[in-house]
């Protein structure tokens, strides 16, 4: 693809995405003292990354049986609160067992 | 030693995007883009939907206003994050800093930062952000020129990464405070109801996902305002 037609293109999503994440960012310098407004943002990232995670999760392997696993793993790893990085290699480790004995079997 | 905290803490999020964006650079290598034109897209807007949507309408030769209103209604989420992310941020975040940091404000680097106790500096910030823009754009790279050489096998279990550590990052808060919890599991419910339920599932994931943030955390402050004080050292 020539970078004369792509460029424009990409320059256009890049300027407005980071927009989006920019002026929020540095436009709100004071602390907001609305209970409520800070409350609402106190619970956005949990709602966010729930929202995000499921049913997402589900097909992320490829196969229901084997993100059901991984799902399962990072529950009761989380659960036991251990890092984040140990809960995700779990979590992979689990899938890619499941995979390998769903082709082997 | 705040970078290197936020380093740490940046890479299961560097190993999720590493397997997302390969995906990603291997669709653009066959869209027709060269390799430094998929590494360039991963570089410039470090956005995993916006970007798939974006690949999408520039092969199929769309109008530039159409894209970039696709990419503002998809990544409008970032804005809603960029906002409560602004009131966790310590002194050392001067407005130079947050323009740079804003960058990279992703989904998990900002719930990452968001989960962290109390106020986040810049150091830990940028040691966070580290490891995910380098993985965006290795995995761009490396799916764009070896896409078929991995074991789909090994792509899909890295896939699932991402999605573990936003659990790891959930569900420790949930076990101790209700509210939270209650914040969690509605949701999860909300989010598979617009999934699933025929002519809500026409929704977009963009949006989906701000319907999700905006009702349920509106309705959690409701219920459940958080205590009112300076220190601020619970807030998340």
């Amino acid at each position: 693809m020539s970078w004369s037609y792509f460029l424009p293109y990409v320059l256009v999503m890049a300027v407005v995405t980071y927009l989006i994440r920019m002026l929020p960012l540095a436009a709100f310098r004071r602390r907001i003292n609305s209970r409520f407004i800070r409350s609402f943002f106190y619970y956005v990232p949990y709602a966010v990354l729930s929202a995000m995670t499921f049913p997402a999760i589900l097909y992320a392997t490829g196969s229901l049986p084997s993100a059901c696993a991984a799902l399962a793993i990072a529950l009761a790893l989380a659960w036991m609160e251990k890092s984040l990085l140990t809960v995700a290699i779990a979590a992979s480790a689990a899938a890619f067992a499941v995979q390998l004995l769903a082709t082997l079997l | 030693m705040k970078f290197a905290k936020g380093f740490k803490d940046g890479i299961p999020i560097g190993l999720g995007y590493l397997s997302v964006s390969f995906t990603f650079g291997m669709m653009a290598a066959r869209s027709g883009l060269t390799i430094a034109q998929a590494v360039f897209i991963s570089m410039t807007n470090v956005t995993s939907a916006g970007q798939l949507a974006g690949l999408n309408l520039i092969v199929a030769g769309a109008p530039m206003l159409e894209v970039a209103l696709t990419q503002f209604i998809i990544n409008l989420r970032y804005a809603l994050m960029s906002l409560s992310l602004s009131q966790k941020l310590d002194g050392s975040m001067t407005t130079l800093h947050r323009m740079l940091f804003a960058f990279c404000n992703t989904d998990e680097v900002f719930a990452v930062a968001a989960g962290q106790k109390g106020q986040v500096g810049k150091s830990y910030l940028y040691g966070l952000i580290t490891a995910p823009y380098f993985g965006w754009a290795l995995g761009t790279c490396l799916g764009a020129a070896a896409g078929t050489l991995l074991p789909d096998i090994l792509r899909d279990a890295l896939g699932v990464a991402i999605y573990a550590m936003f659990i790891a990052i959930v569900v420790p808060p949930s076990k101790h405070n209700g509210a939270v919890r209650l914040a969690v599991l509605l949701s999860a419910a909300l989010s598979c109801a617009m999934y699933y339920l025929p002519g809500l599932n026409q929704i977009s994931s963009g949006f989906a996902i701000i319907i999700c943030a905006v009702v349920v955390s509106a309705l959690c402050a409701k219920l459940f305002p958080i205590p009112d004080s300076n220190e601020e050292e619970d807030a998340a």
